[in-house]
């Protein structure tokens, strides 16, 4: 099984949804969090001094998949999310140990 | 006599002006982080109770009443004795009561304005004891001189319609000296001050800017044409401020900005307020013009010169008032206002030069003993939150409160 982390734009949330529940996904948890690459964030202005706000907003979706929808979950969440301009984020692909189905105790692929 | 019309306009105008204090609370409160909004606030809402009962027991009498030497008033008036229903030299005709109040909101609202330049670092005992002091020390003494009978500076002829020199560069002054001696913020220039919530900011210069008719237009002092020329003179003044800060920061910072309108509007007001009643329209525009180009400009020095004035009172109401000051010295005419004077540019070159004089004197001495005051109040109670306390923030170190929970 493999994790999927996708950072991306609180606006492409949506789209990335529905990108995944369309290729199979049935769960996924998001999250609002603040985060900057290597462009850093934008700058805001208060009576006329500069400032640097490095953290801009960004939208976390995570979900586990099997194996062999991982390649599959990662294209279609890259397609849904990219906008071609800078700031358009990361997906992260990693092991998953175990899962347990907390309800009925089931494990592995089934608890998906 | 008694004029119904007057009497009622002065009570109205004075309510207008104790609203400035609020709506200057949400605007300071607004530019603070969050965790000091409660603290800032609370610094502009207690002057309207301490400073009221210090006003009608020592102020009003040290400011307006019977005249010593050019330099103070008597305490014959103290605790409002024989200030009833009979008119007062000040104004025949409306009651001396009235006139009283109405002065006592521009008591109330000047030390709430200089909370500004130290906001976020300082303890509330303290404070409230440098405010009154400062009331006895700076706000009576400058408010004797500029408009009580037998003042030294109103028998020379400076002209301060309705507080250019008395609020603005008095608490200009005091926010010059506070920041001098309390010093910068924790962090300040290694952590970047957001404002929390800039609408409360809108919303507070909304307020002030209608309390400003007040202020400016009730100076008048009566319902009549005068108070007419007041009124239309702080609004263009207002709007100008507004247009060109919004108009400069534009041009030099690439988008126009809410707290750039906000503080454009109360430069125009601050800076119009002296010479509201002595200037034609044009002039007013143009006052409010300067106004906005100056602090616009004063404000951005203070950033580059790392001066922690945290919400900007010497740049906007220290500068404002000055520059309103010399322009009623430049723009006043008699055709205006026949009590007032000529300006340079109505062939009094003299009437500046005088105005010139009244900022140097009531700066000057605003700063003295603004500075004296607090490092006399910081010697024996501590003006400076502890560390841990300023990083915790006032709302919850001072006054055991939050404004945002869940």
């Amino acid at each position: 099984m493999k994790r999927i982390e996708i950072i991306t734009r609180p606006h492409k949330l949506e789209d990335v949804k529905q990108a995944l529940t369309e290729i199979g996904v049935t769960g996924m948890t998001a999250s609002e969090v603040k985060g900057f690459g290597r462009q850093r964030g934008h700058k805001e202005i208060y009576r006329g001094a500069e400032y640097q706000v490095d953290f801009v907003p960004k939208v976390k979706i995570e979900t586990i998949v099997d194996d062999a929808m991982a390649a599959k979950v990662v294209e279609a969440a890259r397609k849904a999310a990219q906008t071609g301009q800078v700031g358009d984020g990361k997906i992260f692909v990693m092991p998953v140990v175990e899962v347990v189905r907390i309800r009925t105790g089931e494990t592995g692929p089934d608890a998906v | 006599m008694i004029q119904a019309g007057d009497t009622a306009f002065i009570l109205v105008s004075a309510a207008l002006v104790l609203l400035m204090t609020p709506g200057l609370a949400l605007f300071y409160g607004g530019m603070v982080r969050r965790k000091n909004v409660l603290g800032t606030i609370m610094q502009s809402f207690m002057m309207i109770s301490l400073i009221s009962i210090e006003w009608v027991y020592l102020g009003y009498s040290m400011s307006f009443g019977p005249d010593v030497a050019g330099v103070t008033g008597s305490l014959a008036w103290a605790g409002l004795a024989g200030v009833g229903a009979a008119p007062s030299e000040y104004a025949p005709t409306i009651p001396h009561s009235v006139f009283m109040i109405y002065q006592c909101m521009f008591a109330v609202i000047t030390p709430a304005l200089i909370t500004g330049a130290f906001a976020e670092r300082v303890r509330f005992a303290p404070f409230a004891v440098f405010s009154v002091a400062w009331a006895v020390l700076v706000y009576n003494p400058v408010c004797h001189w500029v408009w009580g009978q037998g003042g030294f500076l109103k028998e020379m002829g400076v002209l301060d319609f309705a507080g250019g020199l008395v609020v603005h560069l008095t608490c200009g002054a005091a926010a010059l000296a506070s920041v001098m001696v309390i010093g910068a913020r924790q962090d300040h220039g290694r952590r970047q001050f957001f404002p929390h919530n800039l609408p409360m900011t809108l919303l507070g210069t909304g307020l002030l800017w209608f309390g400003w008719f007040g202020f400016n237009g009730g100076s008048a002092l009566a319902a009549d044409a005068l108070a007419g020329t007041a009124f239309v003179s702080t609004h263009l003044g207002g709007m100008a401020g507004m247009a060109m800060w919004v108009a400069v920061e534009w041009l030099y910072q690439g988008k126009p900005t809410t707290l750039g309108a906000a503080s454009g509007a109360v430069a125009g007001l601050a800076t119009i307020t002296p010479a509201a009643g002595f200037v034609g329209p044009n002039h007013a525009v143009l006052i409010g013009l300067i106004a906005g180009l100056c602090c616009y400009f004063a404000v951005v020095l203070k950033a580059r010169l790392r001066f922690d004035d945290s919400l900007d009172v010497v740049g906007i109401h220290g500068l404002g008032g000055l520059i309103g000051t010399l322009m009623a010295g430049l723009f006043a005419s008699k055709a205006v206002n026949p009590a007032g004077a000529d300006g340079l540019f109505f062939g009094n070159a003299a009437q500046l030069g005088v105005q010139g004089l009244g900022i140097l004197v009531v700066g000057g001495y605003a700063f003295v003993v603004s500075f004296a005051l607090l490092k006399a109040v910081d010697a024996f109670l501590g003006l400076r939150m502890q560390p841990e306390a300023e990083g915790l923030g006032m709302d919850v170190a001072e006054h055991n409160e939050a404004a945002y929970n869940e």
